[in-house]
């Protein structure tokens, strides 16, 4: 059975959290089964001519050390999400959502070198040597970041889903550009979405933050 | 995504070895990933290998003095979008490199990359349609839904190339170097692509075991004026309906010299000779500006769906003229 067989097939066994990474996607069956990581017994396939379709990596997550074994095709993502150290500690930041898995809606953005991305489009090997901040890691500790204060501030979401995304595209801007104007506002946000529309509040929110920093 | 095996690129020779060894599709490259990782996990590709490019040394870099610019092709489109010396002297290129995709795929998506990109045309992103581009038979196109299909240049498949950067580039007049097994050799970038009556597979004469290293873009003159329009179907971003590349040479208000380049109407990069004759030696006002975009459609041929593009490209290229006496 090939991949994409065993990926259709496992979406007929749908788990309570795999249905809600599921949900808003369209395509449930892509979404269920991510690239299989650690423990998968086809992952200790033999490695030749320098190319490894599995590797041992370390990642810089927050500031802490992971050390995980993912396959070639593991996203960033995947590894945030449902990714399980050597030790056999899930990483379990599910801050960033899974909802396009194409690069196009942003709820997965997190901070790669201080820069946004996508982690659903960033191969988790290519996450070596870069340092990984999602929403987790944005507060210092309890104390909120600044732009998290604005978002609650401003009321700048309604379900949710998209606000780690919105929250970690507005720092990686903030950190670059302390006053903004709101076209470069509304530009450095162009790359995430809100279903539910709260643009205007979001917009607000960031305005008010840059004020703070 | 079907498994594969993952190498870090050393050097250019390894890479074009690694990929001689086999035909398209097997050995891919990957830098940004944001096109390719997308075909991957819709199936359109199904490599056995991917070679990493990031891990080649240097390949990254923007350098300019005063006669042209240097881009590696592991330069960054927003590292492009950003540069002082591009914003200013080279403008029509780093207002195309702002106005594609999203921050986060600026921020990892290359140069190289931007001009290699495969094509959005949704019958060929469809994983369950052999289309001509794919080895079929037929362009759906041509009797499916156009809306978003070539204008100019289709026949026998309606795809437009995707890329903002590619107009610009050729606006410039810039050139482009590739790596292949026996060397290095540098073409102009409006040579590097193709239409698909010369290749429906492919839009640009890239070769399986070749690889895009760098692009060279000479400065342009002082008295030059230069800007890339791009229509999209809403304020967010996307790729064009139809944008256009404009580099002018003024003198007061007569255009010595124009290029105008159009993208998102055509499978390749489309310079419009004809605008560019409408407008050179003349004082660009209103009506030579219109005429110059009505002269670059007048053999457009579109589809169902996509009659629209005919006017919206004739006035972006009038606007994109106008910008240059405003």
């Amino acid at each position: 059975m090939s991949d994409k067989e065993k990926e259709k097939k496992q979406g007929t066994n749908i788990s309570r959290r795999s249905f809600l990474k599921g949900v808003g996607t369209g395509t449930v069956a892509a979404t269920v089964a991510p690239a299989i990581l650690v423990g998968d017994s086809e992952t200790a396939e033999a490695q030749t001519d320098g190319a490894a379709s599995t590797a041992k990596i370390q990642l810089n997550i927050n500031e802490k050390l992971y050390e995980i074994e993912v396959e070639a095709r593991t996203t960033l993502l995947t590894v945030l999400r449902d990714g399980i150290d050597t030790g056999g500690n899930s990483v379990d930041l599910t801050g960033a959502k899974l909802i396009c898995d194409r690069g196009e809606c942003g709820g997965c953005t997190v901070l790669a070198d201080g820069k946004a991305v996508y982690a659903c489009m960033m191969l988790a090997m290519d996450a070596q040597s870069k340092q990984i901040t999602t929403v987790e890691g944005i507060a210092n500790g309890d104390d909120l970041h600044p732009v998290q204060e604005a978002f609650i501030q401003h009321d700048a979401m309604m379900c949710g889903f998209c606000t780690p995304g919105f929250i970690v595209s507005s720092v990686a801007l903030l950190n670059e550009n302390q006053k903004p104007t709101i076209a470069e506002i509304k530009d450095s946000l162009s790359g995430n979405t809100c279903r539910c529309g709260t643009y205007p509040f979001i917009f607000d929110a960031v305005e008010t933050a840059s004020e703070k920093m | 995504m079907d498994k594969f095996s993952y190498v870090n690129a050393s050097s250019l020779k390894q890479v074009t070895s690694l990929l001689s060894d086999s035909g398209w599709g097997e050995v891919m490259m990957i830098a940004g990933g944001t096109d390719l990782l997308s075909e991957l996990k819709e199936y359109i590709e199904t490599p056995k290998t991917l070679i990493n490019l990031k891990t080649l040394p240097g390949m990254d870099s923007i350098s300019a003095n005063a006669s042209g610019l240097k881009i590696g092709a592991l330069a960054t489109v927003a590292d492009i979008a950003k540069h002082r010396t591009i914003q200013q002297h080279y403008t029509v290129l780093a207002q195309a490199a702002a106005s594609v995709a999203t921050p986060q795929i600026r921020n990892v998506g290359t140069l190289g990359g931007n001009l290699c990109q495969r094509p959005r045309c949704w019958y060929y992103r469809d994983e369950t349609v052999n289309c001509l581009k794919k080895g079929g038979d037929i362009c759906y196109a041509v009797d499916g839904l156009s809306k978003y299909h070539a204008i100019l240049g289709g026949d026998p498949v309606y795809i437009v190339h995707p890329s903002d950067i590619a107009p610009a580039l050729i606006a410039l007049n810039a050139s482009l170097k590739i790596a292949g097994p026996e060397g290095e050799k540098t073409l102009k970038v409006e040579e590097f692509f193709t239409l698909p009556a010369a290749n429906p597979f492919r839009e640009n004469v890239l070769q399986p075991n070749e690889i895009v290293v760098e692009v060279q873009v000479p400065q342009p003159k002082p008295n030059t004026k230069s800007f890339y329009l791009k229509a999209r179907e809403k304020g967010a971003p996307d790729f064009a309906l139809a944008s256009v590349a404009g580099v002018f040479e003024m003198m007061g208000k007569t255009c010595q010299t124009a290029n105008v380049v159009l993208g998102g109407v055509a499978p390749a990069p489309w310079r419009s000779a004809e605008a560019e004759t409408t407008l050179t030696g003349k004082m660009i006002n209103e009506s030579v500006s219109l005429k110059a975009g009505a002269e670059a459609v007048k053999d457009a041929q579109p589809l169902n769906d996509n009659a629209y593009k005919v006017t919206l490209t004739q006035n972006l290229i009038s606007r994109t003229a106008m910008m240059a006496v405003s």
